[in-house]
């Protein structure tokens, strides 16, 4: 039986809207309009989409914080909305942006609090909390008060917290935002060995690629409210046509993008700092960056590069564009 | 204390709601100075209202019918009714801070009611100063003033500050339940809370009579302390007020807090957009 299981689901706003000097007028916007997934037990899927898509409105949705306009939303079984505390207790959720933590209060205290509202006896939740804290490297700072930690500390704790009850589905918006490489990359390595030790199933919302590309094996791409793209990443990139961008520093100046002689498939976007800085775009399907590399090695000294993946709101809108047109 | 319990017990609604509790008492002493100002303030705001008060009756022989022991009665009722529904409901006068930073939402998806939530996340330990401070000037009350006491006035006596923490409860709550409509709405909900403190805590005969109605019938802040303490001190009511109401506290509560909680559960409903 599939864990989350959403059917023609829409969501509109009634919002006011000036009409006249004095006078508002009613209008309804539609957030999320006739979106059908479902997912499975033990699957990692990625939610994307621009700002204002309607993957919050789509996530308060599953968690019960919001009633569906229409169509039909099952998570774990249950109904979200008159279902809420039952839902609640399958189901982890946790808000990048906001804290379910204790402020005031050491970090270690909050644990205590929330197995408790989860109804779960010290035998059970104190080695579960045992375990979290090694796995996510808690223990530098289990006594400081939350507000004292540093954002990624705070995070391992938000998802340590959000997951300490076991739950089957757990839900993250924005789980990496503002974090830097390092705090990520802990993260993401604790998710994935969390969903292979216990096949919670996890659905994440992000703006960063890596996180989809690390975490997770299918997406769905929201866009003005409905599903764009539901399947592999690869797929999604081979949809979108998606391209890297290369960016080198020479030693020397190079003025024309000729003397360079990239490989066919390379395209020069541009040249920066007189000469110093050049791009380039391939499609990593066709080239690699190693071949692009030693084609420009091979005339000019380089002296730095950097690798830009495609960004997730250039995909979206090259995926929408296409499927406009 | 902890460690002391059998590690498989089960965790039952007490032990949750002391933890809870517990947990927000010590995130108050987290800061130690502003807790100890926070009290000291609460403190100096209760004798404020009391010298008020005093100022009021030293200059004229009665207030609104009563002397200065009778005064203190009614001052006194209502400080502890009040200051017992801020402990308590005291969180849900910042309902519209609650919801637009999104907090609502982390309560919402918790395995238990967003309204015992709210209460124990605001158990604000400073306001027992302010508890203390009336439960100090109704002692005295009850001492100074010439009451014939009887097992009816003994029994009113007791249950009044019950009926009023419950009534001002469910003003906090209708209070909080109002900004789910109107956002910016915590002023007008301040205007029922901390309005019908002012009002409870002050001789109702003093009032203009369609205010008399209005804080006895409508918004029922009279009953709170000035109508039980006309029975207690044996006095007739004024117009609006007449003395049996000093009996309708405790339905007052029960049906307050009934009407309040349907409104409250309204108000939920209209967040998550299921039903209005």
């Amino acid at each position: 039986m599939p864990i989350i299981e959403v059917e023609n689901l829409s969501r509109g706003f009634q919002v006011m809207e000036p009409a006249g000097r004095f006078r508002r007028r009613k209008k309804t916007v539609h957030a999320v309009r006739g979106i059908d997934f479902t997912i499975e037990p033990g699957e990692a899927v990625g939610y994307i989409g621009a700002n204002g898509a309607g993957k919050s409105t789509t996530i308060k949705m599953l968690t019960g914080v919001l009633v569906p306009s229409s169509g039909r939303v099952t998570v774990c079984g249950f109904n979200p909305v008159p279902q809420r505390k039952a839902l609640a207790r399958k189901i982890g959720v946790v808000f990048g942006q906001r804290s379910q933590l204790w402020w005031d209060l050491p970090l270690q205290d909050s644990y205590p609090i929330l197995a408790a509202m989860h109804r779960m006896p010290e035998a059970l939740w104190r080695p579960r909390f045992r375990e979290l804290s090694d796995q996510m490297d808690l223990g530098g700072f289990l006594t400081t008060p939350v507000r004292q930690l540093s954002l990624g500390q705070r995070m391992r704790g938000e998802v340590a917290a959000a997951l300490l009850h076991r739950p089957e589905l757990v839900i993250l918006d924005e789980p990496t935002i503002g974090l830097d490489m390092i705090s990520k990359e802990k993260l993401r390595q604790f998710l994935d060995a969390e969903r292979r030790a216990n096949g919670t199933t996890l659905l994440l919302t992000t703006h960063d690629m890596s996180d989809i590309q690390r975490l997770c094996q299918r997406v769905l791409v929201v866009d003005d409210g409905a599903i764009a793209y539901d399947g592999p990443l690869t797929g999604l990139a081979e949809v979108a046509g998606a391209v890297r961008t290369m960016v080198v520093d020479l030693a020397a100046p190079v003025h024309s993008p000729d003397l360079l002689a990239l490989p066919d498939g390379a395209v020069h976007q541009g040249i920066e700092a007189d000469g110093i800085r050049h791009s380039v775009s391939f499609d990593p399907r066709r080239l690699s960056a190693a071949t692009v590399l030693a084609a420009i090695s091979s005339r000019a000294e380089v002296a730095d590069l950097s690798l830009h993946e495609p960004d997730i709101e250039h995909l979206v809108r090259q995926l929408y564009g296409s499927a406009r047109s | 204390m902890a460690s002391a319990r059998d590690p498989h017990a089960p965790v039952t609604t007490l032990v949750l709601l002391k933890l809870l509790v517990s947990a927000r008492l010590r995130s108050q002493l987290a800061y130690r100075g502003s807790f100890l100002s926070d009290v000291a303030g609460q403190v100096l705001l209760g004798v404020t209202e009391f010298v008020e008060l005093y100022a009021i009756v030293h200059n004229v022989p009665t207030f609104g019918g009563m002397t200065l022991a009778q005064t203190l009665l009614v001052f006194g009722l209502a400080s502890v009714a009040f200051a017992l529904g801020d402990l308590l409901m005291g969180e849900t006068d910042s309902m519209s801070e609650t919801i637009r930073s999104g907090k609502l939402e982390v309560l919402l998806v918790r395995p238990l009611p967003v309204l015992l939530q709210l209460a124990t996340s605001d158990f604000q330990l400073r306001r027992v100063g302010r508890l203390l401070f009336g439960a100090a000037a109704l002692v005295v009350a009850l001492l100074i003033a010439d009451v014939q006491w009887d097992a009816a006035k003994i029994l009113l006596a007791t249950i009044t500050p019950l009926a009023g923490a419950a009534i001002f409860c469910a003003l906090f709550l209708g209070a909080g339940a109002m900004q789910f409509w109107i956002l910016d709405g915590r002023q007008f909900a301040n205007a029922f809370t901390y309005g019908g403190r002012y009002v409870a805590s002050m001789p109702g005969a003093a009032l203009f009579f369609p205010v008399q109605i209005l804080f006895t019938f409508v918004i029922p802040a009279t009953l709170v302390a000035y109508a039980p303490s006309l029975v207690i001190l044996g006095l007739d009511g004024p117009a609006g007020i007449p003395a049996w109401t000093g009996w309708l506290g405790v339905p007052t509560a029960v049906v307050l807090s009934g009407l309040m909680l349907l409104l409250w559960r309204a108000a939920i409903k209209k967040y998550t957009g299921a039903g209005g």
